[in-house]
């Protein structure tokens, strides 16, 4: 299993270096620097925010204890979106590092805010809780249109709502590799976000700081969004599908799923990415709505398709 | 030994416990029983320092249980609550390996394994140790979780009606181990537990709390509370205990 | 008491129309005012239809919280509109005469509408809330896959579908209108006559069929008039998903009863009255262009959250 992953992945990458409008084994193509400026920085921004986006999922379905949720049905992402239109509206020269961090603060506090509602919201219906959630964005994302509509930022939103990997270039990415960091934080923490995942009472009565083992989690999520959302813009479902099927393949240990999470996170932003350069070469089609379709797809498989646990963890 | 002393508790802005003062022996199995909001959850977790008193204190051994911080609080008490996490996929050993957590923080080492064994073990659960426990019967994730407090090694146990949705013979079983815990001639603990099967209070506990609205009805050793004219106060309609086939069962009275 | 309350709103809802008409009317009369008379009329078709549609689409679902636009009546809408310029190209499209493509569309929809949800409603209300999430999901893909589509499309055929994937209040077609209005007239009182029927539909599929309704036939047909109620809105001005909740919850706390024959009637008058007074305040009064269906969305998503959490409380 994890050898044909990584037989995958390699694959994969190898593919994502070769595509493009420009033929490598031309003449009149430099190819080195083809690959150092365009196809390489693609392939890897890809990577790292599928990557990214998966880990932030199952974070963020341990600390709610609901399978059916990601960063895209908590709000995360359009209220990163609400302060990075903030931050360019009151200081639009501030270096990117700063953008991005009042953008992860927002997603922060936006997350939290779901957070509180989610408490309210009974455990006994699963369904319930990613129903409220997308309400919830949609609300921080009307509030960030009109927002962007009425100072003129609309052309912003635009490029942060729909993700995709056309504009990435050498110098302009490199943002992402912050993920990797993050996902180096989460290993180390991964032993308490699992036990966060067995319940309030049960993580604390474990001896395990509930608070602040979730405002990290919740941290590294927002940290995570933040960068993908400023760097190639939101990609939906990533977060949902990835780790479910990795949950149904191998079981729900944080520590032992990490690696196979972020390398199926990566290989699908990847293939999405590639599939939306392929259907119309030479043109694109985002990679956000290539895995919106997919990615739904899957989605409602998950939501209709017949428990069998038992023979899941063959 | 567990002081409770002048305790009063709210939740949701309702009070649910009144100036309860008492104190439960620090080994055997003591049965927590009472009408549906007598406050018998709201003690447990109280005690388990889950939710903080608006006054009066907890003392286990003399400290106060909501001063200490929550690390050592994990080494003296171990608590199993109603409400169920989603089902994990964790598989058996995985999950009553977590109850380890509060010893090694991370780095299990050779004592963590052989007490996950053990209690694996003890509530045979040998056979289903690399299942994911979403895969388990309801009986036998109940007992997952039981095995996960004992491996937790504390002191002091502390159960939220663990026999809900059991069928008799698993909530048997459950009672049994429960009892075989509180006795361990090992590491004999102390085992509180809430519960609404007043046959299964009168046949296994060795000292009874009754509550009703919040307040204390009546505590001592089984035989003391157990009986007919304190049951039928308690749950406001004739009870009576008779003995058949030498089980202690409660009839209408 | 109910019915004092229908005719005074009925009376606001006559004075905001007059309030928009005549509002700061200046030279060249005539002219002016039949514009702004197109408008009014859109205005009152799209809320009158979406707020009657919610009604229904409750009734027979069994549950206050969804509306059809939640479970992606109108992203079908869109999604069939693309798929008929993709498959006759932008001038074949363009060259379909007005009334039989909308008929088209309107039984398209239908149809599907009545496959899709037919299907899922039969799985009963106890499975609602994953019914509303499929329906979520479903379109969110639809979605997708029309903006997968919209790209395969010419730029000039772009333009034709773009108009009906986003809420707009400025256009609207002369033709259209008259289609949309003998429509929607049709439907409301066909809905109306089944006043009885859908009363006895709260009961519950299983209360009411005891009682000799045959409840199946009617969630079929009901479906069909949502779907012509749907079509007319969506095809007059795009997809409005939180009007209609805005208007039922309204209607209900302004009846305090749940009986059609006054519920249907209120919830489309509230849903007008929205529409108008609102356009009224943003456009003559605030001097805003357009941000009006993002302000109701904005709203709307703010009532279903109380909704769920009032619900969750009980």
């Amino acid at each position: 299993m994890r050898l044909s992953l990584v037989l995958i992945f390699v694959l994969l990458v190898g593919a994502s270096l070769g595509i493009g409008v420009a033929d490598l084994s031309s003449v009149d193509v430099d190819a080195g620097l083809l690959l150092a400026i365009s196809r390489w920085p693609r392939t890897a921004a890809a990577l790292l925010a599928g990557a990214g986006l998966a880990l932030a999922g199952v974070v963020v379905q341990l600390t709610v204890q609901n399978r059916l949720v990601e960063p895209g049905l908590t709000g995360t992402p359009e209220a990163a979106m609400i302060g990075l239109l903030g931050i360019t509206l009151f200081a639009p020269g501030a270096p990117i590092l700063i953008k991005m961090a009042v953008a992860a603060l927002a997603a922060l506090a936006g997350t939290l805010g779901f957070l509180a509602l989610a408490r309210h919201v009974p455990r006994r219906d699963p369904v319930l809780l990613p129903l409220v959630g997308l309400v919830y964005g949609g609300i921080l994302g009307a509030a960030a249109l009109w927002g962007a509509w009425i100072t003129d930022l609309m052309q912003y939103l635009g490029t942060w709502t729909a993700g995709e990997f056309s504009g990435v270039l050498r110098g302009r990415y490199e943002l992402l590799w912050l993920v990797a960091g993050l996902g180096v934080l989460l290993w180390r923490a991964a032993d308490r976000i699992t036990i966060l995942g067995l319940g309030e009472a049960q993580a604390r009565s474990l001896g395990l700081d509930y608070r602040q083992t979730l405002v990290l989690g919740l941290g590294i999520v927002s940290l995570t969004v933040a960068v993908v959302v400023v760097t190639v813009g939101a990609l939906p479902f990533v977060g949902l599908v990835v780790p479910n099927i990795v949950s149904r393949l191998r079981g729900d240990n944080l520590r032992a799923n990490l690696g196979p999470i972020a390398l199926s996170g990566g290989a699908a932003v990847l293939a999405a990415d590639m599939v939306g350069r392929l259907v119309r070469f030479p043109y694109e089609i985002p990679a956000g709505t290539v895995f919106a379709v997919a990615g739904a797809g899957v989605f409602l498989w998950l939501l209709h398709a017949p428990r069998r646990e038992g023979r899941a963890h063959g | 030994m567990i002081e409770i002393e002048t305790l009063s508790v709210e939740r949701d802005h309702a009070p649910v416990l009144h100036d309860l003062s008492l104190a439960l022996p620090a080994g055997g199995l003591t049965a927590l029983i009472g009408p549906n909001g007598a406050g018998k959850s709201s003690l447990l977790l109280t005690l388990a320092g889950l939710i903080a008193p608006r006054a009066g204190r907890v003392r286990l051994d003399g400290e106060d249980i909501h001063a200490m911080r929550p690390q050592a609080r994990a080494l003296r008490l171990a608590f199993l609550g109603q409400e169920q996490a989603q089902v994990s996929r964790l598989t058996v050993r995985e999950m009553v390996g977590f109850g380890r957590w509060p010893h090694h923080r991370g780095r299990p080492g050779p004592a963590d394994r052989a007490a996950v064994a053990g209690a694996l073990a003890l509530f045979g659960l040998g056979e289903l140790a690399e299942r994911p426990v979403s895969s388990l019967s309801g009986g036998q994730r109940q007992r997952t979780q039981i095995a996960m407090a004992h491996a937790q090694a504390t002191p002091l146990v502390l159960l939220d009606e663990p026999l809900s949705a059991l069928d008799p013979r698993y909530a048997r079983e459950v009672m049994e181990a429960l009892v075989a815990m509180a006795h361990d001639p090992a590491a004999p603990r102390g085992v509180v537990v809430v519960l609404h099967d007043l046959g299964m209070a009168a046949r296994y506990a060795d000292h009874v709390v009754a509550m009703k609205h919040g307040r204390l009805v009546a505590a001592g050793p089984r035989r003391e509370v157990m009986r007919d004219a304190v049951l039928s106060a308690l749950f406001d309609t004739g009870l009576k205990l008779r003995e058949v086939e030498g089980a202690q069962v409660v009839l209408p009275a | 008491m109910a019915e004092r309350r229908l005719i005074l709103m009925a009376g606001m809802l006559a004075l905001g129309c007059a309030a928009f008409l005549l509002w700061n009317l200046r030279a060249p009369m005539g002219f002016i005012l039949s514009l702004r008379a197109t408008k009014l009329a859109a205005l009152l078709i799209v809320g009158a239809a979406t707020g009657a549609a919610t009604v229904l689409f409750q009734t027979v679902a069994g549950n206050r919280l969804i509306t059809p636009g939640i479970v992606g009546f109108d992203a079908l809408f869109v999604f069939l509109q693309t798929m008929l310029v993709l498959a006759l190209g932008g001038a074949g499209y363009a060259a379909l005469p007005v009334l039989p493509a909308f008929l088209i569309e309107t039984a398209c929809l239908a149809g599907a509408g009545m496959a899709l949800f037919g299907l899922l409603l039969r799985r009963g209300a106890g499975d609602l809330v994953r019914l509303v999430l499929s329906g979520l999901i479903l379109g969110v893909m639809l979605r997708g896959l029309s903006g997968f589509a919209q790209r395969l499309l010419e730029p000039s055929e772009f333009a034709v579908v773009q108009q009906a994937s986003f809420a707009s209040f400025g256009a609207v077609d002369h033709v259209q209108l008259f289609i949309a209005a003998p429509l929607l007239g049709l439907a409301l009182l066909v809905a109306w006559r089944l006043s009885p029927r859908l009363d006895l539909a709260l009961l519950g599929r299983d209360k009411a069929i005891t009682l000799g309704l045959d409840f199946d036939r009617l969630v079929l047909g009901v479906l069909g008039l949502i779907a012509m109620m749907v079509a007319v809105s969506t095809a007059l001005v795009g997809p409005v998903t939180f009007l209609g909740l805005l208007a039922a919850a309204l209607a209900q706390a302004l009846l305090r009863r749940l009986d059609h024959a006054a519920l249907l009637p209120a919830a489309a008058g509230l849903g007008a009255l929205i529409l108008v007074t609102g356009q009224f305040l943003f456009e003559r009064i605030l001097g805003f262009q357009s941000t009006l269906a993002v302000i109701v969305e904005f709203l709307g998503g703010l009532v279903f959250l109380a909704l769920v959490l009032r619900r969750t409380a009980r």
